[in-house]
């Protein structure tokens, strides 16, 4: 019996005690507002979940895929303007290559033209200079031929004529002449 | 009783009392501090998914950002096949950090240093992945318990302690939150006791300490959101993509 009533009083007073803990303790193990707390979370979290699942995630997820489209489209513009250009800078090489080469064609004949030109000018020249020179010296020649000969006419006219205003006389030309060609060949023979 | 670490902790009725039938589901401090938290999600958010500008401005990177860090999580951990629960995830992650977040200002109420609070999210996240393993695989979901290449006599042993291990889940990621908030808060108001009763000669160095404490506590309220999310991703990968 006495045993009973200790045990009775342990049990009691371990019951106090753990009613003390359970109020001094940690508030956690409070049951009193599980419930609420159990029926608010559901509510905040339940009407949190729905609202961004259906308004505000698909729009977020709206913005990213366009802006991942516009920045994916501008990156083909690029590349499509990037390989344009660069055909078009191979264009405009090979347009520079051609113009050189034809410069160089254009050139070339022009030099050869020209210089055709030139040689044939001065081919034509030189025949020219040859062929005046070639006449002149004929006429060298032919007054050098003709030459004694007028002299002695002028010398027999000339000496005739002395004899005729010294002696007043009108001398013989063929004896003037005579006298004169004598005097030459003595002159060539001193 | 404001000297006490744990009074912080503590719930009580704001406004009248609310029963349906023998039940109290009065609006509480806790209450408030949810509402508070989900109320700031969705107004960060909306801000953030209001413009549609090439280069976002800051909330909206904010929440840009955010939306690609989960994203990001999920398929690490679960793969494509985790896409659906993508808006779970998110607002469990959301609403887990702003609880947490919203807890470091002095004065208010964490809501997440309540084993309850975290507890009915891991119940719920338990209860739901199982029943996700059911329908995708039927009777194939125990597979899980059997793990491959185990040598047939250990067999037994094996699958009891997979089974042990699967059903304590909720227990040790509930317990997980709860306790990391709880500790933290209890230290801080420790070394914010030590500070008052120290006084001008002492009480330097525990100020020291709360303020460190302070930034361990603002990481650690990240951490465990993402722990959070992170661990209910695996156990949603263990249920979409059976690998035993």
């Amino acid at each position: 019996m006495k045993k009973i009533i200790i045990y009775l009083y342990a049990l009691f007073s371990f019951n106090k005690i753990a009613i003390s803990a359970e109020t001094g303790g940690m508030p956690q193990l409070n049951p009193e507002f599980w419930y609420s707390q159990i029926f608010w979370l559901t509510i905040t979290f339940g009407i949190l979940l729905i609202i961004l699942s259906k308004f505000i995630l698909p729009k977020i997820r709206n913005n990213l895929e366009t802006r991942k489209s516009q920045i994916m489209e501008n990156i083909e513009i690029a590349d499509n303007q990037k390989t344009s250009s660069e055909k078009n800078l191979k264009e405009y090489d090979k347009i520079i290559f051609d113009a050189k080469e034809n410069a160089k064609k254009t050139f070339n004949l022009a030099k050869e033209k020209i210089q055709l030109d030139l040689s044939k000018e001065r081919e034509k020249i030189e025949n020219e200079l040859n062929s005046e020179i070639d006449d002149i010296e004929n006429e060298i020649k032919d007054l050098k031929k003709s030459s004694p000969e007028k002299i002695n006419i002028i010398a027999v006219d000339t000496a005739a004529e002395i004899i005729q205003k010294l002696i007043g006389v009108e001398a013989n030309k063929s004896n003037v002449s005579a006298i004169v060609n004598e005097q030459i060949k003595l002159m060539k023979d001193k | 009783m404001a000297a006490n670490p744990m009074y912080q902790f503590n719930v009580y009725r704001i406004g009248p009392e609310i029963k349906i039938g023998e039940v109290d589901i009065s609006f509480t401090n806790a209450s408030l501090f949810m509402v508070i938290s989900a109320l700031a999600i969705l107004i960060v958010f909306n801000l953030g998914s209001k413009k549609k500008s090439l280069i976002p401005d800051k909330i909206q990177l904010l929440s840009e950002l955010s939306y690609s860090f989960v994203s990001k999580m999920i398929n690490d951990t679960a793969g494509a096949k985790g896409k659906p629960y993508f808006s779970f995830i998110f607002s469990l992650f959301m609403f887990v950090l702003f609880c947490n977040m919203f807890g470091m200002i002095p004065y208010s109420f964490t809501v997440t240093s309540h084993i309850i609070v975290t507890f009915v999210l891991a119940a719920f996240i338990f209860i739901g992945v199982t029943i996700i393993g059911f329908l995708k695989h039927g009777l194939g979901y125990l597979k899980l318990f059997v793990p491959s290449g185990v040598p047939i006599i250990l067999l037994p042993l094996i699958v009891v302690i997979e089974i042990i291990s699967y059903l304590s889940r909720p227990i040790s990621l509930s317990v997980r939150l709860f306790a990391n908030m709880m500790a933290g808060h209890t230290m801080m108001k420790v070394f914010g006791g030590f500070v008052v009763s120290l006084g001008l000669v002492g009480g330097w160095l525990p100020l020291g300490f709360s303020v460190a404490l302070t930034g361990l506590e603002i990481l650690v309220a990240f951490l465990q959101a993402y722990v959070f999310a992170i661990l209910t991703c695996i156990y949603l990968n263990d249920a979409l993509n059976l690998h035993h």
